[in-house]
């Protein structure tokens, strides 16, 4: 059935049809869409939405929901992500599956609640203290709304790792004519969960194929913010420190292969332009344009995910190209990542823009 | 050798390896939890139906050393996080557990709300008036002019009741007792986790470290000695909220219950489903 929605739409839709059971938010721009679509369908599928005093209640609502086995996700925007940070800390070092969707608005501080931007993007990736590892997934259609939010699912379950949907305002409430499956593909655990006796809650040696023990199920879980041993238990052993941040950070290096994102055309060319999220439409359009001016072609890397950051990905992929140009809506947050990747291989232009407004193709073109 | 198996006491514990625990000598939360326990035991809560949640400090790492489902959460989150465990599943008993610095500042406007959302969930405020684990700073409950290591001079701040607060907020049931009135604390804890709704009992404990040091009001049984004098029924004033100087202890609010958060949320799956 096609029909006609919003990304935020899209994105809540997704959420459901990937089995998320569980809302908990606060009302923020240009976010609130998700949560009113949610607060309306959870409760006919048996789920739960519930509007808390803030977001720092939102996201340790949700990590609650999900230590007792439902799969949860919430939605704000920059100010509340903010406050989230904490508790996506939280989320990382308890392995508690949830998304965390980002709808971007400008800052810092209230900034532009109405107005668009990719300002957020390092928030997604340094925001919580500590070294740890982050996923975070930016769409650029409604269609995509939906498919990377259930991917997002997918990914936060199968890692045990919160997983960040980084929309941006244009994204989130854009309109598109869109045809949704009604059928997705859930992540399952390849094995059931050892006896409660055999049971370690971060255990290296399942590699997260089994399932794993919430709250009521008679295993006696210990959950904490603490470094942990395997069994969940707090300590200060630096080897077990050391262990327990490896862990974090391997489950992330040890799939990549995997878990890059990449969606890419006529690399071959001189120049490549490098996007993400709405700003990635612009430079769709400005390939476009440029090439039915020029006959020449110009290749186009769009990140689908755009933490963990695909280098070694990028550097193949731009290896032949002579020139990179990386539209943005901020001041060039995801431009020096790209830079100190590839910069070695080939010179890196940033197109910037930080009005509120959106990147247009003639922007991108006059750097072409 | 003592049988553990035998003893649904310590079979409480994770005695095997989490003891000894990292409380200071002479400290109540010891008490509080071991009243804790016995109250569930008393009132036949299995572990494996319970969960007990706390945010940081003190009293926050109780949960550590029991053996049922455990959820030491953030600093002043235990509440939010304990609304997430009860809304997945409601069939679950969630007693959240903490001091008076975690649950009434940092976690005060989520303890205000959750009082008033009405979830079928037991809070014990162990209150000792002081943030004990970071060395005896001032808390939203240590009284005016009263001296902690960041108010040398005496503390100007006004404090809270948190029994008043949970009053107002729409708790069902509100009560006071000490880590001195141990029997009496039992049987505050049960009448809480009996109560359907959003429950609170506020325990006043020593904490010869820091408030009773800070205070000169000496070690763990002068402390202990100074709540016995200072606590008085409720039983025995006209007005439990306003008396001066005095620890009013007792059954301070118990209300009519009515249908709890979980209850209500379920109305509204039905109400869904018909249109």
């Amino acid at each position: 059935m096609k029909q006609l929605l919003s990304g935020n739409e899209a994105c809540a839709i997704g959420a459901i049809r990937a089995g998320v059971r569980f809302f908990a938010g606060y009302p923020i721009t240009p976010s609130t869409e998700i949560a009113e679509y949610l607060a309306r369908e959870l409760p006919r599928v048996g789920g739960t939405f519930i509007q808390m005093e803030d977001e720092i209640g939102s996201i340790c609502c949700m990590n609650g929901a999900t230590a007792a086995g439902v799969k949860a996700m919430t939605a704000t925007s920059g100010p509340g992500f903010s406050l989230m940070q904490e508790g996506i800390g939280y989320s990382i070092m308890a392995e508690l599956p949830c998304i965390i969707v980002n709808v971007m608005r400008g800052g810092p501080a209230t900034g532009t609640p109405t107005r668009t931007s990719q300002a957020d993007v390092m928030q997604a990736r340094y925001g919580t203290h500590g070294d740890h590892p982050i996923v975070a997934l930016c769409p650029w259609s409604v269609r995509e709304c939906f498919d990377l939010t259930v991917a997002a699912v997918n990914i936060s379950e199968r890692l045990r790792i919160p997983v960040i949907v980084l929309m941006d305002e244009i994204v989130g409430h854009m309109r598109e004519v869109v045809e949704l499956p009604t059928e997705v593909e859930i992540w399952r655990p390849a094995q059931p969960k050892p006896a409660p006796e055999d049971y370690y809650h971060y255990d290296d040696r399942n590699n997260y194929d089994a399932a794993i023990a919430s709250f009521g199920e008679g295993y006696r879980v210990h959950l904490t913010g603490l470094t942990h041993r395997k069994d969940g238990f707090p300590t200060d052993d630096p080897e077990i420190i050391k262990w327990n941040l490896d862990r974090l950070r391997n489950k992330i290096e040890q799939n990549r292969s995997w878990l890059w994102d990449i969606y890419y055309e006529d690399i071959g060319s001189e120049t490549v332009i490098v996007c993400y999220g709405s700003a990635a439409r612009a430079g769709m359009e400005a390939k476009r344009q440029f090439e039915l001016k020029t006959g020449q072609r110009v290749g186009i890397v769009r990140l689908r995910m755009v933490w963990p950051f695909p280098n070694e990905r990028l550097i193949a992929l731009l290896r032949s190209a002579r020139r990179v140009i990386v539209p943005e809506m901020n001041q060039g947050q995801l431009y020096r990542e790209i830079e100190r990747t590839v910069s070695l291989h080939v010179p890196v232009v940033s197109v910037q823009r930080y009005d509120g407004e959106m990147l247009t193709p003639e922007e991108i073109i006059s750097h072409l | 050798m003592i049988e553990l198996k035998d003893d649904r006491f310590l079979n409480y514990f994770r005695l095997d390896e989490r003891f000894p625990h990292i409380l200071c000598p002479g400290c109540g939360i010891g008490t509080t939890m071991a009243t804790m326990v016995r109250a569930f035991l008393e009132l036949g809560i299995k572990q494996d139906e319970l969960c007990v949640v706390s945010g940081i400090g003190c009293s926050s790492r109780v949960p550590g050393y029991l053996d049922c489902d455990t959820f030491h959460t953030l600093h002043g989150r235990a509440l939010p996080a304990a609304t997430g465990v009860k809304l997945a599943k409601p069939e679950l008993k969630v007693v959240v557990i903490g001091g008076d610095g975690d649950i009434m500042a940092i976690g005060g406007n989520h303890f205000i709300h959750a009082a008033r959302r009405n979830l079928d969930l037991t809070v014990i405020v162990v209150n000792n008036f002081t943030y004990a684990m970071t060395g005896g700073q001032y808390s939203p409950t240590t009284p005016t002019h009263e001296r902690a290591a960041t108010a040398p001079f005496g503390n100007v701040e006004r404090s809270f009741d948190v029994c008043f607060l949970a009053r107002a907020a729409g708790a069902m049931f509100v009560a006071r007792s000490t880590t001195f009135h141990v029997a009496h604390l039992k049987k505050m804890l049960e009448l809480a986790l009996k109560k359907k709704g959003f429950s609170v009992v506020e325990v006043i404990s020593q904490c010869p470290t820091f408030y009773g040091r800070y205070q000169g009001i000496g070690d763990a049984v002068q402390m202990l000695e100074w709540l016995r004098a200072r606590s008085i029924d409720v039983s025995k004033v006209s007005d439990p909220w306003h008396q001066k100087d005095k620890f009013v202890i007792g059954v301070l609010h118990d209300q009519q219950e009515i249908e709890p958060y979980t209850q209500l949320y379920e109305e509204v799956r039905e109400r869904s489903r018909g249109k």
